[in-house]
C-alpha cells in the first residue's frame, strides 16, 4: 500500500488520520452532553471507532509525501507514530472501560484523549518549526485537564505541576522557535540546515536547546520530567497510562526530525546523548526507593525516554537509528500500557507489597506483570529487547560507544527496582485480600498487550519491514 | 529435526497449562517428556556425521531480522552435541528425582521444561542474537526457580544471582554488538563471523570486545573473581534447581569460550591467553581451598564447581598459547575442556541431588551434624562415594578422562598450568574428608533420622553416575565426536 504521494499543496486528505481523531473527539464532547451517564459507554465506542479508523487511514495512506505546503511530513515516521499512538490510545480506552465507566467526566475524558492524540500526531509529523509549536500546544492543553480530572488532592497537585512545567517549557519552545526563525529566516525543515549553517553558532545552540527542552516536557525526559511521577501517581490509571505513553511518541519523533534537519557537525548528538544519559540515570536512581507501583512506573517511563533518546542521538549518523527509534517506540507503548493495566486491574493494590501472592490468586495476571516488567528491562524475546538492541547498536555505529555502554549499564540498574515489584508478586503466600477481584477489561488489556509484546519480539522481522524507510528529506 | 528437539520441551510445558491436569499427572508428564527428549537426542547423536570444519550438522536457518542480518540459525557440531546430550540427561534425572516432590509440581514441571528448551537453544544457536536470547532467558528461568522453589534467603540469593548474571549477559551483548559492527557486511551469524574473523588487525578494539565477552562468560561460568553469586544461589536453590544450575547453566558460559570467543577473536585470544590461564589457575586453587573450608555440604559442592570450571578455563587459555609444534597438545586441551563440561555436568548434578537428600530428610546441610551414615544408609553412601571419586578424577570415571586431557594438553602448551595440579590434590582432600565425616564413624546427630535413598532418587542419581562411568571406561564414542571439533577450534585460533 505504499503510495507515492505528491508534495506541495494543502492536500488536507493526507491528514485524514488526524482529522478522524479530532472529529471523534468533537463527537465525544458534544455527544457527552446528550447522553445519560449510564449510557456514556456509547461514546467509548465512538472514540474506539475513531481510533481504529485512524489506524486504518494511516496504513492506507502510508507512503512518502507532505501536506500543508511541506509543513507536515508523511513518511515512515509519521505512519508509525500514527499507528502506535492511536493503537496505544485504543488500549488505554480498554482501561477506561473499568476505571472511569459511569464516572462523572467520562465523555470529556475520551474527548481529551483524542485531542491529545491528535496533537501528538501533529508533533510527530511537524516538518516546520511553526507546525511544531502548534502541535506542542495542541498536545499539551488536553494533558493538563486530563491529569486533573481525577479530582483528588494528588491529582490537583499533579495537574498544577504539569501545568506550570508545561507553561514554562512551552515558552522555552516558542522562544527557541522564534530565535531559530530569526537566525535562519525560515521555519521549514528542508531549508534549516543550509541557512542555520551560516548563522552564529552559539545562538543556534541556544535556540536548538530551547526547542529540544520544550519537547522534553512532552516526552517526559530530563530536564522537564518532574511532572511525570506525580501525574502517574495522582491521575487515574487510564490517564497515567496515556500521558506516560502517547505524548512520547510524537515528541521523540519530533526531536528526531529536528536533529536530522539541523546542520551537520553541530555536536547535537552530544547534547541529545547527554539528555539520554541524564534521563535514564536520574530516573533509575529515583525509582529505587518508590513503593507506589504507579509512581515507580512513572520514573521507569522517564528512564525509558533516556533509552529512546539514544537512537535520536545517532540520528543521521547510523542507518539503524530510525528503525531503532520506531521499533522501540512501538514496543515501549505496548509494554508500558501492559504494566499500567496491571495496576488498574488491581486498583486496591497501591504498594508493591500489596501484590504479594498475586501468582497464586491470578497466575495469568502475574505472568503478564512479569512479562511487562522484564520487557521494560529489555529481556528477550520481548519487542523492547529488539528496540533496545537496535538502539544500543545504532549508538555504537554512530561512534558513541560510551552511550551504548551507559545504556546497558542503566538497564542493569533498572532491573533492581523492577524486581522489587516482581518478587512480592511471586510470593507463594500473601495477603490476597489486599488484591481484591481484578477488573475484567484491564486484566484483558494487561494479558493481551504483554502477549503481543512477546509475539512482536519473535516476529521482529515483520515489524522491521514496516518501520524501514527514509524520512521525508 | 534439531528445532523439534530444542522446542519439544517447551511444547510439553505448554500442555501443562491445561487447567484440570492433576499434580500426579504433571509429574509423570514431566518424566515422560524428558524421556522423549532424551530419545530425540539419541536419534540426533546416532545420525550425526562430523561436518566439515566451520560447518554444522542439522543446520536450519530462517530469517528473523533481515535488517541486521540476524536469523534463527541452529546447528550442531562436536562442541555442542555432547553438551546437548548431557543437558537432556540432567533434566531427565531431575524429573525422576522430583517424582515424589509435592511442591506445586505443575508449574515446576512447566518451568523446568521451558528451561530445558532454553539451555538446548544456547548450545544449538548459530546466531549471536539467538544465542543471547536463550542465554538471557536461562537467567530469567533460573531466577524463578530459585525465587519460587528455593528455601532460606531465597529472594535475596535469587536477586543476587539475577543481577550478577544479568551484568554478565549485558557485557556479552556489548561484545556481540562490537562484533556485529566490526563485520563487513554487518552480521550476527556465528558461522559467518567465524569465517570473517572481523577484528583481525584491530588490536585495541579486539581487546575491548574480547574483554566484554570474557566478562560476560566469566560471570556465568563462573571464574574467580566473579564467582561470589554461586554459593548463595546454590545454597538457597531447590535441589533440582542446583543440579540444573551447576550441571547445565554453568556450561553455557564455558561453552561460549569455545563457540564464540576463541574462533571469532583469535588474535585477541592469543594476546590475552595468559590472563585466561591465570584466571583458570586461580579459580582452580581458590575453589579447591574454599571447598576444603566449608562446613555446609551444598556450599562445598558449589565450590568444587568453581574448581572444576577452573580446569575448563585453564584449558581454553592454554589453547591460545601459540608455540611451535603444540597444535596437537592444544587440541587435546580443548577436547579435555569439552569433556570436562560434560563430565562435570553429570557428576555435579549427581552430587547436588545427593546433597538434596540431606535437607529433605533431616533439614540441614551442615556436615558436622551428621556422622556414621554408612551403617544407616548404605545406598546413599555408595552413590556418594562414587560421585565423590568421579569428582576428584579417579581413573575409570569421566572426570579422569577430562582432567587427564586438560593437563596433558595444558602442560604441553603452557607448563605453568602444572600449578593447577595442586588443585586436584586439595579438592580430593576436601571430598574425601567430607565423605569421611558424613559416612564413617559412629552414627550420630541428624544421621539417626536419615532414611536411605528411595527407588526414584536412586534411579536419578544412578543414571548420571552410570553415564560418568561409561565415559570413563569407554570414552571413544564421545571423544570421536569432540576431537575433530577441537582440532577445528585450534585451527581457527591459529589464524
Amino acid at each position: 500500500m505504499m503510495v507515492a504521494l505528491q508534495s506541495g499543496g494543502m492536500r488536507p486528505l493526507a491528514m485524514l488520520p488526524e482529522i478522524l481523531l479530532f472529529a471523534g473527539g468533537l463527537a465525544c464532547l458534544l455527544g457527552g452532553s446528550f447522553t445519560p451517564r449510564e449510557r456514556q459507554w456509547r461514546l467509548r465506542v465512538v472514540a474506539a471507532a475513531a481510533l481504529a479508523a485512524s489506524v486504518i487511514a494511516a496504513l492506507v495512506g502510508a507512503g512518502t509525501g507532505a501536506a500543508f505546503e511541506g509543513g507536515f511530513a508523511i513518511d515512515v515516521g509519521t505512519t508509525t507514530a500514527r499507528v502506535v499512538a492511536a493503537g496505544a490510545t485504543l488500549l488505554v480506552l480498554g482501561l477506561a472501560g473499568d476505571e472511569i465507566a459511569g464516572a462523572g467526566r467520562e465523555s470529556e475524558t475520551y474527548a481529551l484523549l483524542l485531542f491529545a492524540t491528535t496533537g501528538t500526531l501533529v508533533l510527530a509529523g511537524a516538518h516546520d518549526l511553526l507546525v511544531l509549536a502548534v502541535g506542542f500546544l495542541l498536545a499539551s492543553i488536553p494533558l493538563y485537564a486530563l491529569v486533573g480530572l481525577a479530582g483528588s488532592a494528588h491529582a490537583a497537585e499533579a495537574a498544577l505541576k504539569t501545568y506550570l512545567l508545561g507553561a514554562l517549557f512551552g515558552i522555552l519552545l516558542l522562544l527557541g522557535v522564534t530565535l531559530l526563525y530569526g537566525l535562519a529566516g525560515t521555519t521549514a525543515y528542508p531549508a534549516l540546515a543550509a541557512s542555520l549553517g551560516a548563522a552564529p553558532g552559539p545562538a543556534v545552540v541556544v535556540g536548538v536547546m530551547a526547542v529540544i527542552a520544550g519537547l522534553m516536557f512532552k516526552a517526559g525526559g530530563v530536564p522537564a520530567h518532574f511532572w511525570v511521577p506525580d501525574a502517574a501517581q495522582g491521575a487515574s490509571g487510564t490517564v497515567a497510562a496515556f500521558v506516560t505513553t502517547v505524548p512520547k511518541v510524537g515528541a521523540l519523533v519530533a526531536v528526531f526530525r529536528l536533529v536530522v534537519a539541523l546542520p551537520h557537525g553541530g555536536g547535537w548528538e552530544v547534547l541529545v546523548g547527554a539528555l539520554a544519559v541524564l534521563s535514564m540515570s536520574v530516573a533509575n536512581l529515583a525509582a529505587f526507593g518508590q513503593d507506589d507501583p504507579r509512581r515507580l512506573l512513572g520514573w521507569s517511563t522517564v528512564s525509558q525516554v533516556g533509552y529512546l533518546l539514544v537512537p535520536v542521538a545517532a540520528a543521521g549518523r547510523s542507518d539503524l537509528a530510525l528503525p531503532a527509534l520506531l521499533l522501540y517506540l512501538a514496543g515501549y507503548a505496548l509494554t508500558n500500557v501492559a504494566a499500567f493495566a496491571v495496576t488498574t486491574a488491581l486498583p486496591d493494590a497501591r504498594t508493591l507489597g500489596d501484590f504479594a501472592g498475586l501468582v497464586r490468586a491470578r497466575p495469568l495476571l502475574a505472568l503478564a506483570l512479569v512479562v511487562a516488567l522484564l520487557g521494560l528491562v529489555g529481556t528477550p524475546p520481548t519487542v523492547v529487547f529488539v528496540g533496545k538492541l537496535l538502539a544500543a547498536t545504532s549508538a555504537w555505529d554512530a561512534g558513541m560507544a560510551w552511550l551504548t555502554a551507559l545504556l546497558l549499564l542503566n538497564s542493569l540498574v533498572s532491573l533492581f527496582y523492577y524486581l522489587r515489584w516482581i518478587a512480592p508478586a511471586l510470593l507463594r503466600d500473601g495477603r490476597e485480600s489486599a488484591l481484591g477481584a481484578p477488573r475484567t477489561w484491564s486484566t484483558g488489556v494487561a494479558i493481551g498487550a504483554s502477549a503481543l509484546s512477546l509475539l512482536a519480539g519473535v516476529l521482529a522481522g515483520v515489524l522491521w519491514h514496516l518501520v524501514a524507510g527514509p524520512l521525508l528529506g | 529435526m534439531l528445532s523439534v528437539t530444542v522446542f519439544f520441551p517447551l511444547v510439553a510445558a505448554l500442555v501443562l497449562a491445561i487447567p484440570r491436569l492433576g499434580d500426579t499427572v504433571a509429574r509423570w508428564w514431566w518424566v515422560a517428556a524428558s524421556l522423549v527428549e532424551v530419545i530425540l537426542v539419541v536419534r540426533l547423536w546416532s545420525g550425526y556425521r562430523t561436518p566439515a570444519p566451520g560447518g554444522l550438522a542439522y543446520e536450519q536457518r530462517v530469517a528473523w531480522m533481515p535488517g541486521v542480518n540476524s536469523s534463527y540459525h541452529v546447528g550442531l557440531d562436536g562442541l555442542s552435541l555432547p553438551l546437548v546430550a548431557m543437558t537432556s540427561v540432567v533434566f531427565l534425572a531431575c524429573s525422576v528425582y522430583a517424582l515424589r516432590d509435592a511442591d506445586r509440581p505443575r508449574s515446576r514441571a512447566a518451568l523446568f521444561l521451558g528451561l530445558e528448551t532454553v539451555c538446548l537453544g544456547v548450545f544449538a544457536a548459530a546466531d549471536l542474537l539467538v544465542f543471547f536470547v536463550f542465554f538471557d532467558l536461562s537467567i530469567v528461568g533460573m531466577y524463578f526457580v530459585i525465587a519460587g522453589w528455593g528455601h532460606g534467603e531465597r529472594q535475596r540469593s535469587a536477586l543476587r544471582f539475577f543481577l550478577y548474571t544479568f551484568l554478565g549477559s549485558l557485557a556479552l551483548l556489548a561484545g556481540f554488538i562490537g562484533l556485529y559492527l566490526a563485520a563487513s557486511p554487518h552480521t550476527f551469524d556465528i558461522v559467518a563471523l567465524v569465517k570473517q574473523n572481523p577484528l583481525a588487525g584491530h588490536g585495541t578494539l579486539g581487546a575491548v570486545v574480547l574483554g566484554a565477552i570474557l566478562l560476560g562468560l566469566a560471570v556465568k561460568t563462573p571464574t574467580v573473581p566473579f564467582h561470589t553469586w554461586l554459593p548463595p544461589a546454590h545454597t538457597d536453590a531447590p535441589t533440582i534447581g542446583s543440579a540444573v544450575l551447576a550441571g547445565v547453566l554453568l556450561k553455557l558460559g564455558a561453552y561460549g569460550f569455545v563457540r564464540i570467543a576463541m574462533p571469532m577473536l583469535p588474535s585477541a585470544w592469543r594476546a590475552w591467553a595468559w590472563v585466561v590461564i591465570v584466571v583458570g589457575i586461580v579459580s582452580v586453587l581458590v575453589g579447591a581451598l574454599v571447598a576444603l573450608a566449608q562446613g555446609n555440604l551444598k556450599r562445598m559442592i558449589a565450590y568444587t564447581s568453581v574448581n572444576h570450571m577452573g580446569y575448563v578455563v585453564l584449558a581454553v587459555g592454554a589453547a591460545g598459547v601459540l608455540a611451535s609444534n603444540t597444535a596437537q597438545a592444544r587440541a587435546v586441551a580443548v577436547s579435555g575442556a569439552v569433556t570436562q563440561m560434560v563430565s562435570h555436568g553429570l557428576i555435579t548434578a549427581a552430587l547436588f541431588l545427593l546433597a538434596g537428600l540431606f535437607l529433605e530428610r533431616t533439614g540441614s546441610y551442615e556436615i558436622s551434624e551428621y556422622g556414621g551414615l554408612a551403617t544407616r544408609a548404605p545406598r546413599t553412601t555408595a552413590l556418594f562415594a562414587v560421585a565423590a571419586f568421579a569428582s576428584l578424577g579417579l581413573p575409570g570415571l569421566s572426570g579422569f578422562i577430562a582432567e587427564f586431557q586438560i593437563f596433558t594438553g595444558g602442560i604441553g602448551a603452557a607448563p605453568v598450568t602444572a600449578i593447577a595440579l595442586l588443585g586436584i590434590l586439595v579438592i580430593s582432600a576436601a571430598l574425601l574428608w567430607t565423605l569421611q565425616r558424613l559416612f564413617t564413624g559412629e552414627l550420630r546427630g541428624r544421621a539417626r533420622a536419615f532414611t536411605d535413598v528411595r527407588a526414584h532418587e536412586g534411579i536419578a542419581i544412578g543414571l548420571l553416575l552410570v553415564l560418568s562411568l561409561g565415559i570413563g571406561v569407554a570414552p571413544r564414542p564421545v571423544l570421536d565426536v569432540i576431537e575433530p571439533a577441537a582440532h577445528a577450534v585450534i585451527g581457527l585460533v591459529d589464524r
